[in-house]
């Protein structure tokens, strides 16, 4: 599966991206620009997983759902098994959210377009009035979640800085890895006929619950990441409708032409929200509205046709 | 040693709010004909086509294959048992170059499990790909997006696309419509020798009665929804209800 695949100019470049967005926000800019991009990166974990749903011209409005579910699958392993070890924290964010994403899988697998976007919402709205409820778990106000640590060290700000990057490295490798193999390229040939699929054996509704399952995976660590670096869970910045709002905003933002995509999304995303609060507190949401249609308009394959347009070694898409 | 059935249906029937698309169709193919469907527009041929393959369930009858029962399958699990098809208009992937259509057949094909995960463009799949392409004469046409090919170009990797299935019955739905009259002939041979060589029993909608007289052992003529001759094409094609109601 990953024959040769740190070969491949894709993830070549990427890791590259990595490193040198890790450098500017570990050693060079200043901290509240580096969260900027620590949380740009975490999140881009999440437009990944849009991303690779959107190739099927599957739209989720609710990815929240995993988002959340894997933040708080930390805080509560946090509260319940006083686990703190960040790989820990990681792993259990990933596998929380898959083994919803494998549940859930059986009934959305089964839809298609609007219906696939509103069922996703719907499950991340019945997520959201349990949290809100859910006392042990702090309800509205949510739940602290202390430092990570890694052998028992405690990793500081930089430490998990550099965590996150190596596991968006691992997730680059793995999406590409899943997009170039046979499995992966029936998302294209999905989306054209899924008729043809089904009379070529393989099976429309699987194909797409593997997609699903990784896509929800990707969700959580990135809540999973997220909740460590913020330090804190709640209902409203994790699950809430308009969070799903969110990074459908930054798939649509970024583009689909590139697994690399949604992280500069995600991370130009952080950037004009805090710039439109900081100029205008009282209307920051009309700026980001702006922005979209200005992408809409003027780069409808989103920022990542700016890219290539001035890519100097173009590459085909992957 | 006597040569085995195939496919058998037994009164097979299918109606669509009252409209009889099939009516009585019983038939019996043995491994390895090559039987051409005739019928005119609307006679009911795509609709037996469509049943055999698992596209629609019969209203009533049973189709076997092999001798066991496989009336009502998911197209897929028809694929698994080697009955594939190909589309009166074809259904390839629109948006994919005619290589990477192929080549996703073809590893749909050959692999299977985790072998799925590999990467699509292994070395020796990807000759053998070019091979095909080459045979059906689009190699040419390769990296072109299958949405800008002609529609004889589409049809030719819609059937490239279920040989490479390697299937024991596969059902041609008109191969040839949309094709030029100077390529027919020339495709029909590649196809045609190629599925005889494997063994392959076929069976193709054909509205060119040269075609039909060329390269079948058998003919079934539709009309109405009902067979009415089953028989040797010389003899089929002389037949008065087929010269008034398909050939007329
Ligand atoms: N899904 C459907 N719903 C309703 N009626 C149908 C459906 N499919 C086919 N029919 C009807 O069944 C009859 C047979 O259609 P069929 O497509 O099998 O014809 P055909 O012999 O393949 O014709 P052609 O040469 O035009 O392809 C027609 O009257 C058609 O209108
Ligand atoms: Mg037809």
């Amino acid at each position: 599966m990953f024959k040769g695949i740190l070969k491949e100019q894709t993830i070549q470049v990427g890791i590259g991206f990595v490193f040198i967005v890790v450098l500017l926000g570990t050693f060079i800019l200043p901290e509240w620009m580096s969260n900027n991009f620590m949380y740009g990166l975490s999140r881009g974990l999440a437009v990944l997983g849009l991303m690779i749903l959107w190739r099927t011209n599957l739209v989720s409005f609710g990815h929240a759902l995993y988002y959340g579910f894997g933040a708080y699958a930390v805080a509560m392993a946090q509260k319940y098994l006083g686990v703190t070890d960040v790989f820990l924290r990681i792993i259990i964010a990933i596998a929380a959210a898959g083994l919803l994403g494998f549940v859930l899988g059986f009934i959305l697998r089964r839809y298609r377009e609007i219906f696939f976007a509103m069922l996703s919402l719907a499950f991340s709205m019945v997520l959201y009035g349990l949290l809100a409820k859910a006392e042990f778990l702090g309800s509205t106000d949510g739940m602290s979640i202390s430092p990570s640590t890694m052998f028992g060290f405690e990793l500081g700000r930089f430490g998990l800085f550099y965590f996150i990057g190596f596991v968006v490295i691992l997730s680059l490798i793995f999406a590409h890895a899943y997009l170039r193999s046979s499995l992966g390229h029936l998302t294209t040939a999905i989306m054209d006929n899924e008729i043809r699929v089904e009379y070529l054996g393989y099976s429309v509704e699987k194909a797409i619950h593997i997609k699903y399952v990784i896509s929800a995976c990707l969700a959580g660590g990135a809540g999973g990441l997220m909740a460590a670096a913020l330090g804190q869970v709640d209902p409203d910045s994790m699950v809430l409708w308009s969070v799903s709002g969110e990074l459908v905003f930054v798939t649509i933002m970024a583009g689909l032409g590139n697994i690399l995509a949604p992280f500069v999304g995600a991370i130009f995303f952080e950037f004009i929200r805090t710039y439109a609060y900081e100029f205008a507190p009282q209307a920051w949401q009309m700026i980001i509205g702006g922005t979209l249609l200005a992408i809409i308009f003027f780069l409808p394959g989103g920022l990542w046709s700016l890219f290539q347009k001035i890519n100097p070694f173009k590459k085909e898409k992957k | 040693m006597a040569i085995k059935e195939i496919l058998k249906t037994s009164n097979l029937q299918k109606s669509f709010s009252g409209i009889i698309a099939a009516e009585d169709i019983n038939i019996s193919v043995k491994e390895g004909e090559i039987i051409g469907i005739i019928g005119a527009n609307g006679a009911g041929k795509t609709v037996f086509v469509n049943m055999i393959t698992g596209y629609l369930k019969p209203t009533s009858g049973t189709i076997e294959f092999n001798g066991s029962d496989i009336t009502g399958i998911k197209p897929r699990e028809a694929t698994h048992i080697g009955v594939c098809r190909s589309f009166q208009v074809s259904q390839v992937f629109m948006s994919m170059t005619v290589k990477q259509n192929l080549m996703i057949a073809m590893s749909l094909a050959k692999k299977s499990g985790s072998q799925l995960l590999n990467p699509i463009d292994d070395e020796n799949l990807s000759k053998e790909c070019d091979k095909i392409l080459k045979q059906y004469n689009i190699i040419k046409q390769k990296d072109l997006i299958v949405s800008t090919l002609s529609q004889g170009m589409r049809k030719l990797l819609d059937i490239a696309m279920a040989v490479v299935g390697e299937p024991k019955i596969l059902l041609l739905d008109e191969p040839t419509s949309g094709v030029s009259v100077e390529e027919k002939f020339g495709i029909m041979d590649i196809v045609i020798s190629a599925l005889k060589k494997s063994g392959t029993t076929v069976l193709f909608v054909e509205h060119d009665m040269e075609i039909v007289e060329r390269y079948v052992d058998r003919v079934m003529a539709f009309y109405q929804g009902q067979i009415i001759c089953d028989a040797p094409p010389k003899q089929a094609l002389k037949d008065k209800k087929v010269i008034q109601y398909v050939l007329g």
